[in-house]
């Protein structure tokens, strides 16, 4: 019992660095699996790596103007996600390219341009912290924005879920009984970048996609409900979450890796066992014996 | 920035000189090259006039993970000495050295190598006991570097050796001076306030060489991430050893100090400049001045 505890509880317990990282990942986790789930469902999980990527240059921008500024920071990484969302869709429908060209054309340039604008002030340290995050040397002010992008998240998510949803399930139906879908779809995309702003404080541009990701397309092969869809993909985000953390307290990893390869771990298991259209459901059933 | 518009300037100028007078081309001063910017500033000490030193790594870049850009190439193919520190402190410059063919003279020759401490298992540069490179954090270490220096600057130049020894002599009567300064900064303090914590371990012989005991974040290099078990370790060490202070560094994650400062209640100290100096503008632009400006930042912080 004492052993479970000092597991556990007491990394937490003991220390108020592990608490932030706890809350800061309990944030994440709420705010950004069911930002997840509606990526995969409108087949935009590519758009959601991309957007990560330019948070970079943006969020280089800031550094490059007021340094290590949680402010400055965060508004060139917004500015920056939402304007390579906009432009690859503009992309797409003004030129003979197809959408995941014009994605990955933009998201290769966002991740040069951005090393090179840290990398050109800061030291290649700077440019690791940014790619990478630190989850662990979270400041109040940094864990305060990521639950204000939470909150957020899911109020706008509650009042848009049936725009959202019908658009998914039946988008001809929704552009015949209401004009929202245009603006919905906007709004969808700027929470998008909001809780990546987010994340990647916590776990940096390159991983911030994973925690939305990797728990939505587990918990797809879970279940077929949408509600049930969302709820498990933000437990499985903070149980991942706690267990990254835990492993780099016990085994001295790097807490934002680890997170998001336990992550992984849940979706290989998910892949294989999954009762929704995993491995082992999807065989054909035995035949029975005949006579 | 001021350090790269030098070195444009100087460029400028060298070409146009060539151009103008390639008679006078043999007088031009002799090419140096110093992997980082502490070696460069002893060998602008050393050589004078005599002397043009490029660095490799700027002041304020860090060199365990420095990646070398095809002009830094080209001025190590061109220099005629290269100063590197050894001890498995610059990889990537060693690498360079040897893809242009060029020799390069390690100054941390004469140095009694101290072992990365065995404390932290896992980290630093590989093996366990790994040398730690930092030598020059203390003044004995430093004369050993200069006199090294000055050897390979008269091995290249033998018309200079004259002006090589008395710059020299200088530069060691400086550093005596500056030992001795160190020595009556640290003594001045109470025995038992003579330990702090620092985000990265660059400073284990000057920990040796003055008797303060330094409690580290990281490893011997940047290279590695510190895990929440590192944090929580050091936490835990700096609580029970009631340390009195933490100190940032000027190349790793001001974040972490903080961290650690919130939850021990240790004082914040300045910044502590240790693999690399300041640009021109700031407190640290020489080796002396930064030794300098670190004593006076954790007499600062350690006192009573």
């Amino acid at each position: 019992m004492s052993l479970l505890y000092e597991f556990f509880i007491g990394p937490f317990a003991e220390f108020p660095f592990m608490r932030r990282a706890l809350a800061a990942c309990l944030a994440l986790s709420l705010g950004a699996a069911p930002i997840g789930v509606f990526l995969m469902l409108r087949r935009m999980s590519l758009i959601g790596d991309a957007m990560a990527h330019a948070i970079l240059p943006g969020a280089a921008v800031g550094y490059l103007v007021a340094g290590f500024s949680l402010g400055a920071m965060t508004a060139g990484g917004l500015v920056a996600g939402f304007a390579v969302a906009i432009l690859a869709g503009l992309v797409a429908r003004g030129t003979n390219l197809k959408e995941d060209t014009a994605l990955a054309a933009f998201y290769i340039i966002s991740l040069a341009a951005g090393v090179t604008i840290v990398s050109s002030r800061g030291s290649n340290v700077d440019v690791l912290r940014i790619l990478f995050g630190s989850v662990l040397a979270l400041d109040p002010e940094t864990l305060a924005l990521m639950a204000a992008a939470t909150s957020l998240t899911l109020l706008t998510l509650a009042l848009l879920l049936r725009p959202l949803v019908l658009e998914f399930v039946d988008s001809g139906f929704l552009a015949s009984v209401s004009r929202i879908g245009g603006p919905a779809h906007l709004i969808f995309l700027g929470l998008t970048v909001l809780n990546l702003v987010a994340a990647f404080h916590a776990i940096g541009t390159l991983l911030a996609v994973g925690v939305m990701i990797l728990p939505a397309a587990s918990a797809r092969l879970w279940t077929n409900d949408l509600t049930r869809l969302i709820g498990l993909a933000v437990a499985i985000a903070f149980v991942s979450s706690l267990g990254g953390l835990l492993l780099s307290f016990h085994f001295a990893l790097a807490a934002g890796p680890a997170i998001i390869l336990v992550a992984g771990g849940a979706y290989a298991l998910s892949l294989f066992a999954g009762q929704a259209g995993g491995w082992a459901a999807r065989r054909p059933p035995r035949r029975h014996l005949e006579a | 920035m001021p350090n790269f518009c030098r070195n444009v300037i100087t460029l400028v100028g060298l070409f146009w000189f060539a151009a103008a007078s390639p008679a006078l081309a043999q007088a031009q001063r002799l090419p140096v090259v110093a992997s980082f910017s502490i070696l460069g500033d002893m060998a602008r000490q050393i050589g004078g006039e005599r002397v043009e030193v490029t660095d490799i790594v700027a002041p304020n870049q860090d060199a365990h993970v420095f990646q070398p850009s095809p002009a830094d190439i080209r001025k190590v193919g061109a220099a005629r000495v290269i100063l590197v520190n050894g001890l498995g402190f610059e990889p990537a410059v060693d690498r360079m050295v040897s893809s242009a063919r060029q020799k390069s003279t390690v100054v941390s020759a004469g140095v009694t190598p101290l072992r990365e401490a065995a404390s932290h298992p896992g980290h630093g540069h590989g093996a366990k006991g790994a040398p730690d490179p930092h030598a020059w954090q203390s003044v004995g270490n430093a004369k050993l570097y200069a006199r090294a220096i000055a050897a390979a600057l008269v091995a290249a130049d033998a018309d200079g050796k004259a002006a090589y020894e008395t710059n020299l002599a200088a530069y060691l009567a400086k550093l005596d001076a500056l030992d001795a300064e160190i020595r009556a900064a640290i003594a001045a303090l109470p025995a038992d306030r003579r330990a702090f914590a620092t985000t990265h371990d660059a400073l284990g012989y000057f920990a040796a060489a003055y008797g303060v005991t330094i409690h580290t974040l990281q490893g011997v290099s940047t290279e590695s991430e510190p895990s929440a078990g590192d944090l929580a370790r050091l936490i835990r060490k700096v609580k029970a050893l009631k340390a009195p202070a933490v100190f940032l560094e000027n190349v790793t994650d001001p974040r972490k100090a903080q961290t650690i400062a919130r939850e021990t209640g240790a004082k914040l100290g300045g910044t502590l400049f240790s693999d690399s100096l300041s640009l021109a503008t700031g407190p640290a632009p020489t080796y002396i001045d930064m030794m300098r400006h670190n004593v006076r930042e954790i007499a600062k912080a350690l006192a009573p």
